[in-house]
């Protein structure tokens, strides 16, 4: 019985490893993160084979049956994984901000030089029906 | 550089459409020193259009932020103009432009603070009509981070604030997220900045929706207290050579 759960889990574990491998060579996974996935994988499938070591380890930290060892392990990487992720997702985040930050202090610049060349280039102010253009206007040439 | 100060005033508003007008003719009518920036925080109503009309200069962020991320860009756009003075007002109406001149004088007197803050509760004939929560919640922030920088902090919440160039820069390199009031006041003390506050008038909102509302004023102040207690295990910052003596060197609590 013990030994039909290796089995699958040796192959779950093999099937992982290969899943990444392949969504990194075809770049829809970036190496960066792929690292920490990898590196369950090939553990799991180590402790997944190699009877005697899972026997060891799960002895060591009183687990009875060995392959509950391996689940436990496995489920560490799952929370190791999703710290990992969360980490990312905050660093998005506080780029994002700079991001969105910054564009909108080049569009409100960017709106400035327009205006200002715009008046330079007409030379004498035209009368717009627009009420907003006329108050940019009023507030630029009082500059 | 001429010698004159230069002052911004900094609007962060979001779906403020029916009280920004307000606000910036205000600002524009009784702080007549101060430009005006409004922040629109990815308004999903006309409060950019509103405020640009009213005579004010608009940031306008692609989506929304939250105030912290909002005010940091004000902070950014008065460290990129140098601005000598920036001030923080609220959208929704409820502070007074007129009494950007205390924070001023308070600013330009001695100790030289680096942030005034206005505060609701040094008023003794002013009550600020705020539900029971938010008022326990406000005076549990006061006094643990009274204790902390071993000064008297009344509002931390306040959003009435004055700051000069030194706390310009630090804010425009590191603001907090959400719900920032509480963690800047932190900030300044870590950095050995130091703040006054002065007694001022608040009003309620003239429009729109606060952005705390009651039922987030719970994850408000878990969000605020593990900011605050996360905070003080941060690493502190070296001091610079020639910066001003540290106010209150006491660490931790």
């Amino acid at each position: 019985m013990a030994d039909r759960v290796q089995l699958v889990a040796l192959i779950a574990a093999v099937v992982l490893l290969f899943v990444v491998l392949e969504m990194v060579r075809r770049r829809r996974l970036m190496e960066r993160y792929a690292l920490l996935w990898l590196l369950s994988a090939v553990v799991l499938i180590g402790l997944a084979g190699w009877r005697n070591g899972l026997v060891h380890v799960a002895h060591a930290v009183g687990i009875y049956s060995p392959p509950n060892a391996l689940f436990v392990i496995a489920l560490g990487f799952v929370l190791l994984l999703l710290l990992h992720f969360s980490a990312a997702v905050s660093r998005l985040a506080d780029q994002t901000k700079v991001l969105a930050q910054r564009l909108a202090l080049l569009e409100e610049r960017l709106a400035q030089v327009e205006e200002s060349s715009e008046l330079a280039e007409e030379g004498a102010p035209r009368i717009e029906a627009d009420p907003e253009r006329q108050r940019r206007f009023a507030r630029v040439s009082s500059d | 550089m001429s010698s004159k100060s230069s002052y911004l005033a900094v609007v962060p508003a979001y779906n403020e459409s029916a009280s920004i007008v307000g606000v910036v003719e205000s600002l524009r009518e009784r702080a007549p020193d101060f430009d005006v920036l409004v922040v629109d925080d990815g308004s999903t109503d006309d409060t950019a259009a509103m405020a640009r009309l009213a005579g004010a200069r608009v940031l306008k962020l692609p989506f929304n932020l939250g105030i912290g991320g909002a005010v940091q860009a004000g902070f950014v756009f008065a460290h990129d103009h140098h601005y000598d003075y920036m001030a923080q007002v609220d959208g929704d109406g409820q502070h007074e432009p007129a009494e950007l001149r205390k924070l001023i004088a308070e600013m330009k007197s001695a100790p030289h603070p680096d942030m005034v803050c206005g505060s609701r509760f040094l008023n003794d004939d002013f009550h600020y009509p705020a539900p029971v929560s938010r008022r326990t919640g406000i005076h549990i922030f006061a006094s643990l981070l009274s204790r902390i920088v071993s000064q008297r902090v009344s509002d931390p919440t306040s959003g009435f604030r004055l700051y000069n160039r030194r706390a310009i820069e630090l804010f425009a390199h590191d603001y907090p997220h959400d719900y920032p009031e509480v963690e800047a006041v932190l900030m300044l003390h870590h950095h050995r900045l130091r703040m006054r506050e002065i007694p001022v008038k608040m009003y309620t909102r003239t429009g729109g929706v606060s952005s705390i509302s009651s039922g987030k004023s719970a994850y408000y102040m878990v969000k605020v207290l593990l900011a605050v207690l996360v905070g003080l295990a941060r690493r502190r910052p070296v001091i610079e050579p020639g910066d001003g003596a540290p106010v209150s060197a006491e660490q931790g609590v």
